[in-house]
């Protein structure tokens, strides 16, 4: 017989040493926590205010750890019981104001020397710990609207700036025509825009009368990108100001996003947060016209007519520029008026809005100056396409209204207030859409997943109970059909599962889920089967009338091809299972393909070794085998 | 050869009985999945269902009842799991944007059903089944045109024929008894067909590779004898490797909770099927095709490391 190479037993003691010591956060059980994260992007919580949190939980009498920095300049505070969790988020949420954000989260109480090697427990999916799984659609053909509007504009301005007279500028998907009355306008205006528009490529129709700009491939690409980035800052600045711990938001594919938000209860606020692209403009009111001529509807050139939606939506005609626009406030805070208690919003300006709001309003003094709140929603609307065929499509609807006029009294600089509001929480929500930037784009709901957090506690459960029989049953089989050899291969089963939650808790991205469960509880079936195969193998050698060690041999030598193939067909269909599959369905392929792995490692290496161990020993060679 | 065998029964007396059977079942199924096809979940058709936890036993004819002169008339209440749980499942509305579903059948149940908790909300707008449904079957064809691959590689031609014909063999009647009993399939059960396709190949290769041994190595000639010399030398680690394999089945479909049951159930049936194929699915096909002595004068394969 073979000596058994000795790296092998040292590469087992190895492997199995770190996947238990990664494994074992798992063991310690999460402590309810308070989080406390500031309000602006990237801020950090001052020490004053963490000093000021923990006296007020000790007035409260509240039982709480010494409080804690963690990843991202957010700072945490543990509690022994859910209940004064509770009570903590609700004193302080009160009392630190909208300065912070206030969350509910659950520690890892993983010991520090655990901590300083870098482990921690598997992150749990939402269908184990509860929450929200949103998937939104951008609308990419409003991107391409606006951004051809803008362009059309631009050309027109340009025309205009040299004198080249034009019909008409006409936009039709990614395409804009350019109609001009005869051909040498249309050759002076192509010299003029051919450098001007590096997006286009440019063509003209036979009679050389119409310039056709199309939109190139990679400028639309880029511009698609660039709106699915600025929103998913957007959004993620959004799912902060909700106070939600460990929040997700990923771009998925070209144009979607995906938000996950563990712990979240209500569905309800979260996607009224997420879904709407609400801001503002500065503007000032025209006063050129009478109020008559603000009812006819029809918009005196360089105004619009906008509803006042305090006053009975009394029509308003206000200046076509902006003086500034929601993407220039760089703050927002709900707070109320001294004099008459109203709610309002103190807003902050950048300081290229900070200018124009100085300069404008400095040769404005005594003249009216209105808010103009615009708020874009899109809901999915059926409609019959032309096979026949009910589809439901987005439609973008946007409301544009003055929600307040005021008299500038004085030259504005970057710092005012938006009074005109009907209820405190409009003014919080204003304050936090404001805060957290408008979405490029209108977005949709496409999917939503909501698991309420007992239900999350339910599937932990019974995912536990089944992989608990599930591993009883087989190792009763194994013990009683191989007797020792059973032993060998039961012990490898433990291994194995100690080396899957090692390496899933090991692994960064990798995520728990309830099929991710069922995926362990399959390996768990599958990695004796490749004992099985040996153990029968060995058997049918020693029928044969081959001596014991080399029966052993014989053994794991002759099952190896047909484990090898096993595998790696499983190995395969996990990998296309988790390039095709979704969230919790992902969670199953990872869990089968570690599984798969670290099983071959188990059942073939593990159980070698500790056959070496118990048969291989001692000059004399064993006379039987106990399979 | 026959004297080693634990077992000598003769496999090959019915199996022209059995290969009518496989046909007839093959056969049924892709009638069945041709003509009613599949009762597809709702991650695959779009809408929205809902998932509420009464204080007490739930009745489903008052939920039922509570539905109706809503907007929510259509949908489909069933009990999930225990019987406190209930699931109403609504298709994809044409006078309601997708989205809104979820939040307003929310507040229709917690109103009109006191008592009931909604605890769980799944929307899944209708592209997005559209896109699912296409890379679902696009997964299941990659799959199997994979193992396809795999098993050309791996055998002469007519092992791999025959073991490719059971693995077809095995998916088509779970797909088939899917359509037939009007089980839901969804994602999860997709994962479960994905794993069988990998599992009932394992099952057959062990078969295959006795057989092909066997041929290559002993001085009998008759492929029958040694067909069955073979299955009877394999049948114990065939029977044990799927006997494991359903325990923890077993432990996952009574356990498992309502969301793996259906998952449970695709894996114990494509288990007990993909044993029987790999016996009688893949013998019957080399008889089919002729198979002998003749097809093994191939050169050695070469040794695998051997010492694991």
């Amino acid at each position: 017989m073979t000596r058994y190479p000795r790296w092998k037993f040292f590469l087992l003691m190895a492997v199995l040493f770190v996947c238990g010591l990664y494994a074992l956060p798992n063991l310690f059980p999460d402590a309810p926590a308070v989080q406390i994260s500031s309000a602006k992007p990237g801020g950090t919580v001052s020490d004053s205010a963490s000093q000021r949190v923990l006296r007020q939980l000790d007035q409260a009498g509240l039982e709480h750890g010494p409080g804690e920095q963690i990843d991202g300049g957010s700072w945490l505070v543990r509690f022994t019981d859910n209940d004064s969790q509770l009570r903590a988020r609700e004193l302080l949420a009160g009392s630190l104001g909208d300065d912070y954000v206030v969350a509910l989260n659950l520690a890892p109480t993983t010991p520090g020397w655990l901590r300083a090697i870098g482990a921690s427990p598997m992150n749990l999916g939402l269908d184990l710990r509860g929450g929200v799984h949103f998937l939104l659609q951008v609308d990419m053909e409003a991107v391409v609207n606006q951004r051809m509007e803008a362009w059309a504009g631009q050309i027109k301005l340009s025309l205009k700036n040299e004198g080249i007279r034009y019909r008409d500028v006409q936009q039709d998907g990614q395409q804009l025509r350019v109609q001009f009355a005869n051909s040498e306008d249309a050759d002076s205006a192509r010299t003029l825009l051919r450098n001007a528009l590096p997006e286009f490529s440019l063509d003209s129709d036979p009679e050389q009368r119409v310039l056709v700009f199309n939109l190139n491939p990679t400028a639309l690409k880029e511009m698609q990108d660039y709106a699915v980035d600025q929103n998913r800052t957007a959004l993620n600045n959004r799912v902060n100001e909700l106070g939600v711990a460990e929040p997700v938001v990923q771009r998925q594919g070209a144009d979607r996003i995906v938000v996950q938000l563990p712990g979240v209860q209500d569905a309800a606020q979260a996607r009224r947060i997420l879904g709407r692209t609400a801001t503002l403009e500065f503007r000032l009111v025209n006063q050129d016209y009478p109020a008559s001529r603000a009812a006819t509807g029809v918009a005196p050139p360089g105004t619009e007519i906008f509803p006042f939606r305090s006053q009975g939506d009394r029509p308003v005609i206000l200046e076509r520029s902006k003086i500034a626009t929601g993407d220039e406030v760089t703050n927002a805070q709900m707070g109320f008026d001294p004099q008459n208690g109203t709610p309002q919003v103190n807003v902050s300006l950048d300081s290229a809005g900070a200018r124009r709001m100085q300069r404008v309003t400095s040769q404005n003094v005594g003249n009216p100056m209105a808010v103009l709140f615009i708020e874009t929603k899109t809901e999915m609307s059926s409609r019959t396409n032309e096979n026949g065929e009910t589809e439901q499509v987005p439609v973008s609807t946007t409301d544009r209204y003055v929600i307040n006029v005021a008299t500038i009294q004085d030259t504005l600089g970057s710092r005012f207030r938006i009074t005109g509001l009907d209820s405190p929480a409009e003014a919080s929500e204003l304050a936090l859409l404001l805060r957290a930037g408008s979405l490029a784009a209108p977005v949709t709901i496409i999917e939503e997943r909501t698991i309420g957090p007992s239900l999350g506690a339910e599937n932990i459960e019974s995912g536990l109970k089944s992989m608990a029989l599930g591993m009883v049953l087989v190792l009763v089989f194994m013990l009683v059909w191989y007797k020792v050899f059973g032993i060998f291969a039961n012990v490898a089963l433990v291994g194995n599962l100690l080396i899957i939650v090692g390496i899933m808790s090991l692994i960064p991205g990798a995520t728990l889920t309830l099929p991710g469960i069922a995926g362990i509880v399959l390996t768990v079936g599958m990695a004796v089967d490749a004992n099985v195969l040996i153990y029968e193998r060995i058997r049918e050698e020693l029928k044969k009338g081959v001596r014991p060690r080399q029966a052993i041999d014989e053994g794991y030598a002759k099952a190896f091809s047909t484990i090898l193939d096993a595998n790696i067909t499983t190995m395969i269909v996990a990998v296309i299972l988790f390039s095709a599959g979704t969230g919790s369905v992902q969670g199953f392929a990872v869990t089968l393909f570690i599984g798969i792995l670290s099983s071959m490692f188990t059942a073939i290496v593990g159980t070698r070794a500790m056959v070496e161990m118990v048969y291989g020993r001692g000059a004399r060679p064993p006379a039987k085998l106990s399979i | 050869m026959s004297n080693k065998a634990p077992f000598s029964i003769n496999f090959l007396g019915i199996r022209r009985l059995f290969a009518a059977l496989s046909i007839i079942l093959v056969l049924g199924s892709i009638g069945l999945l041709a003509t009613q096809g599949l009762n597809l979940g709702m991650d695959f058709t779009g809408g929205t269902s809902v998932v509420a936890k009464g204080e007490n036993e739930v009745i489903i004819d008052d939920v039922r009842s509570a539905l109706e002169g809503t907007p929510f008339e259509e949908a489909t209440v069933v009990r999930y799991g225990s019987p406190r749980d209930i699931s109403i499942r609504v298709p994809t509305l044409n006078d309601m944007p997708a989205d809104q579903v979820g939040p307003r059948l929310t507040e229709v149940v917690e109103s009109k059903l006191p008592g009931l908790k909604v605890q769980q909300v799944e929307f899944v707008g209708p592209q997005v089944g559209d896109e699912l449904r296409d890379e679902s079957g696009l997964a299941l064809l990659m799959a199997l045109g994979l193992m396809l691959v795999y098993v050309w590689f791996r055998f002469t031609n007519k092992f791999g024929v025959a073991t490719v014909v059971a693995l077809l063999h095995d998916v088509i009647i779970v797909l088939g008894l899917f359509s037939l009993m009007r089980w839901t399939f969804d994602l999860t059960v997709l994962a479960a067909v994905l794993a069988l396709i990998g599992y009932s190949l394992n099952d057959s290769i062990v078969v295959a590779d006795r057989i092909r041994e066997n041929f290559r190595d002993t001085r009998e000639t008759d492929p029958e004898k040694i067909i069955n010399g073979s299955l009877n030398e394999t049948l114990s680690r065939t029977i044990n490797t799927s006997f494991t394999t359903l325990l923890v089945l077993i432990a996952l479909f009574f356990f498992g909770g309502e969301v793996m049951r259906a998952f449970s159930e695709a894996l114990l049936v494509g288990i007990a099927v993909g044993t029987y194929s790999s016996i009688y699915v893949v013998t019957n096909m080399l008889f089919l095709m002729k198979v002998d002595k003749q097809d093994f004068i191939i050169p050695e394969k070469k040794e695998v490391d051997d010492m694991p």
